[in-house]
């Protein structure tokens, strides 16, 4: 069987109306069915002829779907809400300005016009083997090409590597860790809301998937409570050009300090791992801490125990020791005189 | 930047009408609207859509092709193999030369893949979905043979050839004569001890195919007052135009017609006809609109016969659309160099001695010029006092490289460049002075000596540009500016001198007076995106005193009687047929006069042109050039084409046929002297600011300064100065290739992998300026500039960084935030200094 790229194969599309009515036609397809919110992950792997599903239910005509509501503790994200419209809410920016700098970062602006929330949170891996269609054992083969004698592997992970060595690419996840959002899931079980950082899954659960929707489940919503409302954020993303680009690696934090010190704080990192990762450790050892740059270095130095590098990513190393630590003591903005 | 580097409040030439001024190009709003149809936007009763079977593997041979179950296929029309193509033809030059078909050229379909992607075969069906199904189906036995991925790896002793017959490209003496003769492929392995300065991140200098020197090599190296030694690998990077090669073609009457993309609408017909073993009359070429070529369309590509021969085939127009993937593999890259120089310097920064070594991966097809084109290019740019130049040109089983705004020139000024920023530092000198001190001048010396007698540019304005850049980008200033570093941000600036080929000679014009007074100028240049398909031509209004308004530019379609033109590669448009266009203005304008002293009496000199009129010099007697056509066409002969001029091409003289009896018909060939070769040159100034955390930089300012002859067109020049420095940045900060070099595939694939410069990517008030200084040695003194401001784009940016960061830092390009991090970690320079396609 000769391989061909870019030509997206037929299939039927499912335009329901409801989530009900999106339920039921994937439960009617099984493992047939694909879950289309934006597109922009999902393409990429039609287009390859990679993922060849019958049947495409597409949730963009679902209008429960859409939107940002305010809640009696704080707002609800529909799934579908663009990430253009995520940047732009009144409410996000002046509350969970965090969560915003992040999705503003996404790949370029007419991909945040496009792209949705939720389909930035469960998009799949873009390593370049796996997405190339290499039997890896994330596709149900035996090997991981990445972490070869010779693999290409500039982008990989540095933590929590269990066979596979791809990394998450969300930049909104570490956010929304960071803000302790809660995942609504709708199963054919019912209603389900998991924490933001138990939606994300490693290979050691499971090598095939980035998260925890199991066929037929959909995410419905993401809700953030008032919690860390109008905390100290940080949020940085550094990737090789300044549009259109994943991470090599970004940062998202929340604290709230009394006088100089830390008394509450949440840590996430993506772009290490195949999951975003909360830092507890971090996290714990900060808390009660002075803010400063003494804190920020113990906090990174913390952050990169373990890290194991593959031949062409120990920069990722000093990388996350230098984000987390900007993630609590902050960057020295640069006011040039000419 | 001071205001006065704004282009728009620049005023250009000056004593012209049009040369020199902004107009809106023809083509402008068909482009902007998206009315303006590409290849892929025709459409013909029946046409057909055809896909193609990329190789799997990087070298393998092809055992059996079953395409049986695909064939049954409903919707399926036909496939087309190897097997199907017309047998290579040979050359037959204009000098009646026949230059043998290379066994080791590249035909658009094979049967020995020699890189992965490369096509195999091709099917033709009703529709696109239908032809991937097919192609789905189609099974294929391939014999794996040996692969090289690295360049250094062939060399290596008992190493692997990309070609069952060998792994590098020589240019033996051609019989009977003193230049080197058609190249061919021979095999040359290093031996082990060649190898013992690969542990030291230097690059291993065994025997080298091609050699030239020139001076005194040792006492330039003796008697300087440093000498540095540098290894350094620069990127391959595709060049990625945003219209693939797609191609459609139908025939009728035994005459094929193809549309696609091309540098050339004129020299693209023969090219196609080669192609399929044709006649050239027998080929219809339609190219109105190009999206981009930058060296990888010079005549199209041969993937376009594949669409032809399927029509043929199926007796139905075909469509082939190429994908980004596909166009990833067979839509032409620039070689990556492997390089090392040992340059000595005075203690004044001159160039004392050059010893250059360059291996450049060649691909597994035709010959690239880079490896050469970079001596004589750094032999001009700098002027050592004496030179010694190697090269390889290493093939591999990576896909097929062509020329890329400036080949060859990129590649050696950017090995040099950061060598240059380092001496200037160990000496004290400041930047932009050790450049000074080195810039070519006048009719500066490049290249061996040929016949005893080395050649000579025919003019180097580059001091001016170079003090120009630096006075508007404030350069003395930036350096002076203190502090360096706030945080953990560090700025630094960087200059980089550049230069490349600017222009030919040789070319024809050919224009027609009508009688209702418009003029038309036939243009076979091709429409590309720099405009000099339109620029050219208003040279040759400015000549004739003709409002542009009454203008007209026919091009895009080789029905529409083209004159002899060159290719738009090696940035010799713009030069090449503002000649040609001033040759034929002048022809016309000779007739006019012939013409009024015919029917007015007098002697023909005491005629002049201008106002759309001939007239007698000092008033009296006189007629309107509509008027002056019309007697044109009564009088026939040579003044409304019924004769053409002897010297001019053949192309000319048949499109000159055509035309008889439309008006008053001005063909010339271009025979103006030149005295040297032409280039043009630019000195390049950015400033990057760096996070010594994240390894994360920005452009803050870019200003590319021109020494480019005459402007023609301010907008379009000022489009090539930034475009193209843009295109060198994107070899600076992060453009490349990425391959596995164990299974010999590529990972960088797509865009978002291999990572060409975003608009973001570069500051938004980039500035140029231009000397507007006209080289001697062409009539309207303009010449070619879309290649020179290339290397200076990356050189600044990493001469820049070299100034924020040391010298320690990195020692290939691009350079990202793994290289800064990884060495600023270990305190020196960490990153596989040699390795190819990381």
């Amino acid at each position: 069987m000769a391989v061909i790229r870019d030509v997206m194969p037929a299939f039927d599309l499912y335009q329901p109306g409801s989530i009900a009515d999106a339920q039921k036609l994937l439960a009617q397809h099984g493992s047939d069915a694909w879950v289309l919110a934006g597109g922009l992950d999902s393409f990429d792997w039609l287009k390859d002829r990679i993922k060849k599903p019958k049947a495409v239910v597409d949730l963009s005509g679902i209008e429960e779907l859409r939107g940002v509501r305010t809640t009696t503790d704080g707002i609800e994200i529909g799934a579908m809400t663009t990430l253009t419209d995520v940047v732009n809410h009144p409410v996000i920016k002046q509350k969970y300005d965090l969560l915003a700098q992040a999705a503003e970062v996404v790949a370029s602006p007419q991909i945040r016009n496009q792209g949705t929330i939720g389909g930035n949170v469960s998009q799949d891996t873009r390593c370049w083997y796996y997405r190339g269609g290499w039997p890896c054992y994330r596709a149900g083969g035996n090997i991981c090409y990445a972490d070869t004698p010779e693999g290409r592997n500039r982008e990989h992970a540095i933590l929590h590597a269990d066979r596979c060595v791809a990394v998450n690419p969300s930049d909104t996840a570490p956010a929304l860790i960071a803000l302790d959002a809660k995942f609504l899931l709708s199963t054919s079980k019912g209603e389900r809301v998991v924490d933001a950082e138990d939606y994300f899954i490693g290979p050691d659960i499971d090598i095939t998937r980035l998260h925890i929707l199991q066929p037929g489940d959909l995410l419905t919503a993401i809700r953030i409570s008032s919690t860390w409302a109008g905390a100290q954020f940080y949020f940085e993303k550094i990737r090789d050009r300044n549009v259109w680009d994943f991470p090599l690696m970004n940062v998202a934090s929340a604290m709230v300090t009394s006088g100089d010190n830390i008394d509450h704080i949440r840590i996430a990192v993506n772009g290490a791992a195949a999951r975003p990762l909360r830092l507890k450790a971090v996290e714990d050892a900060v808390r009660g801490k002075p803010r400063n740059a003494a804190t920020g270095e113990m906090a990174g130095k913390l952050a990169v125990q373990g890290a194991i590098p593959l031949q062409f990513n120990a920069y990722k190393i000093p990388l996350m020791r230098n984000l987390v630590k900007r993630s609590i003591g902050g960057v020295e903005e640069a006011t040039w005189t000419s | 930047m001071s205001e006065t580097a704004k282009p728009a409040e620049r005023q250009y030439g000056a004593g012209y009408k049009l040369i020199g001024k902004n107009y809106p190009t023809p083509d402008l709003y068909a482009k902007v609207t998206g009315q303006a149809k590409y290849a892929e936007d025709f459409r013909a009763d029946g046409m057909l859509f055809c896909k193609l079977l990329l190789s799997p593997m990087p070298h393998a041979r092809v055992r059996h092709i079953d395409a049986k179950a695909a064939l049954a296929m409903p919707g399926v029309k036909a496939i087309l193999t190897a097997n199907d193509l017309p047998a290579p033809a040979d050359t037959l030059t204009d000098n009646g030369t026949v230059i043998k078909a290379s066994k080791w050229g590249e035909r658009g379909l094979t049967n020995e893949p020699v890189y992965q992607g490369e096509p195999i075969l091709a099917v033709a069906a009703v529709d696109e979905l239908t032809a991937a199904e097919a192609i789905e189906k189609i099974e294929i036995d391939f014999e794996p043979l040996p692969f090289v991925i690295d360049p250094l790896d062939t060399l290596r002793p008992g190493g692997p050839n990309p070609r069952t017959d060998g792994n590098i490209w020589t240019r033996p003496a051609a019989p009977g004569s003193q230049g080197p003769g058609t190249p061919v492929v021979t095999e040359l392995k290093w031996t082990h001890a060649d190898f013992a300065e690969e542990k030291h991140g230097r690059l291993p200098m065994g025997k080298a195919p091609d050699e030239w020197t020139y001076g005194d090599l040792d006492s330039g190296f003796k008697n300087a007052a440093l000498v540095l030694d540098e290894t350094f690998v620069t990127p391959d990077t595709s060049h990625q135009t945003l219209e693939p090669r797609s191609a459609m073609a139908y025939w009728q009457n035994g005459k094929v017609y193809i549309h696609t993309g091309t540098q050339s609408t004129a020299q693209t017909l023969p090219a196609i006809a080669r192609w399929l073993n044709i006649s050239p009359d027998n080929v219809v070429f339609i190219s109105e609109y190009t999206g981009g070529g930058f060296g990888s369309k010079i005549t199209g590509g041969v993937s376009m016969i594949i669409a032809a021969l399927l029509a043929k085939k199926t007796n139905t127009p075909v469509m082939m659309r190429i994908s980004r993937e596909e166009e990833t593999f067979i839509g032409r890259a620039r070689p990556g160099f492997q390089g090392r120089m040992k340059v000595g310097f005075g203690k004044d920064g001159r160039i004392t001695a050059l010893d250059m070594f360059v291996i450049c991966d060649n691909g597994p097809y035709d010959a690239v010029g880079d490896a050469p084109s970079s001596g004589r290019i750094v032999s001009l740019l700098y002027q050592p006092q004496a030179m010694r130049w190697r090269g390889l040109t290493v093939l591999t089983n990576t896909p097929p490289r062509s020329a890329q705004s400036s080949p060859g020139g990129l590649q050696g000024i950017v090995i040099m460049e950061p060598i240059i920023a380092k001496a200037g530092r160990r000496l004290g000198l400041d930047q932009v002075a050790i450049r000074r001190v080195n810039c070519p001048e006048g009719k500066a010396p490049f290249g061996p000596p040929v016949q005893g007698k080395r050649q000579y540019a025919t003019s180097a304005f580059l001091k001016e540009a170079l003090d120009r850049g630096a006075e508007q980008f404030k350069w003395n200033e930036r350096v002076a500016r203190t502090p360096k570093r706030i945080g953990t941000k560090v700025r630094g600036v960087g200059v980089s001198l550049s230069c490349y080929v600017g222009g030919t000679i040789g070319f024809d014009g050919l224009l027609v007076i009508r009688p209702d007074g418009r003029v038309t100028f036939q243009s076979g240049i091709g429409n590309l995106g720099t405009e000099s398909v339109i620029d050219v031509h208003r040279a040759g209004a400015e000549v004739l005193g003709v409002p542009w308004e009454k203008c007209e530019v026919v091009w895009g379609n080789t029905t529409k009687n083209l004159p002899f033109t060159c290719v738009s590669g090696g940035s010799q448009t713009t030069h090449a047929m503002t000649r040609a266009a001033y040759a034929t203005a002048m022809d016309a304008k000779k007739k006019l006069q012939e013409i009024a002293a015919k029917k007015l009496g007098g002697k023909p000199e005491q005629y002049e042109v201008a106002n759309e009129r001939v007239f007698r010099k000092g008033g009296g007697a006189g007629m309107s050039l509509a008027q002056a056509a019309k007697y044109a066409i009564q009088l026939g002969g040579i003044y409304d084409g019924h004769e053409a001029p002897a010297d001019v091409h053949k192309l000319t003289k048949a499109s000159v046929a055509s035309l008889a009896g439309q008006g008053l018909v001005a063909a010339a060939k271009d025979n103006y002297p030149r005295d040297g070769s032409t280039f043009s040159y630019v000195a390049s100034f950015a400033e990057i600011e760096v996070d010594l955390e994240t390894g994360k930089y920005d452009i803050v300012d870019f200003l590319a300064s021109g020494d480019v002859g005459t402007v023609i067109h301010p907008r379009a020049l000022g489009g090539q100065m930034l475009g193209r420095s843009t295109l060198g940045i994107g070899h600076a900060i992060g453009q490349k290739w990425v391959f596995d070099p164990h299974y010999g595939q590529m990972v960088s694939v797509r865009f978002y992998q291999s990572k060409p410069p975003t608009i973001l990517d570069v500051p938004v008030d980039m500035q140029w300026t231009a000397l507007d200084i006209p080289d001697p040695e062409t009539p309207v003194g303009a010449r070619g500039v879309g290649e020179p401001p290339v290397a200076g784009g990356c050189g600044a940016i990493l001469n820049a960084l070299s100034d924020a960061l040391g010298d320690e830092v990195f020692q290939r390009a691009p350079v990202n935030a793994d290289t800064i991090l990884t060495s600023l970690e270990a305190g020196r320079p960490r990153q596989h200094p040699l390795m190819a396609h990381i």
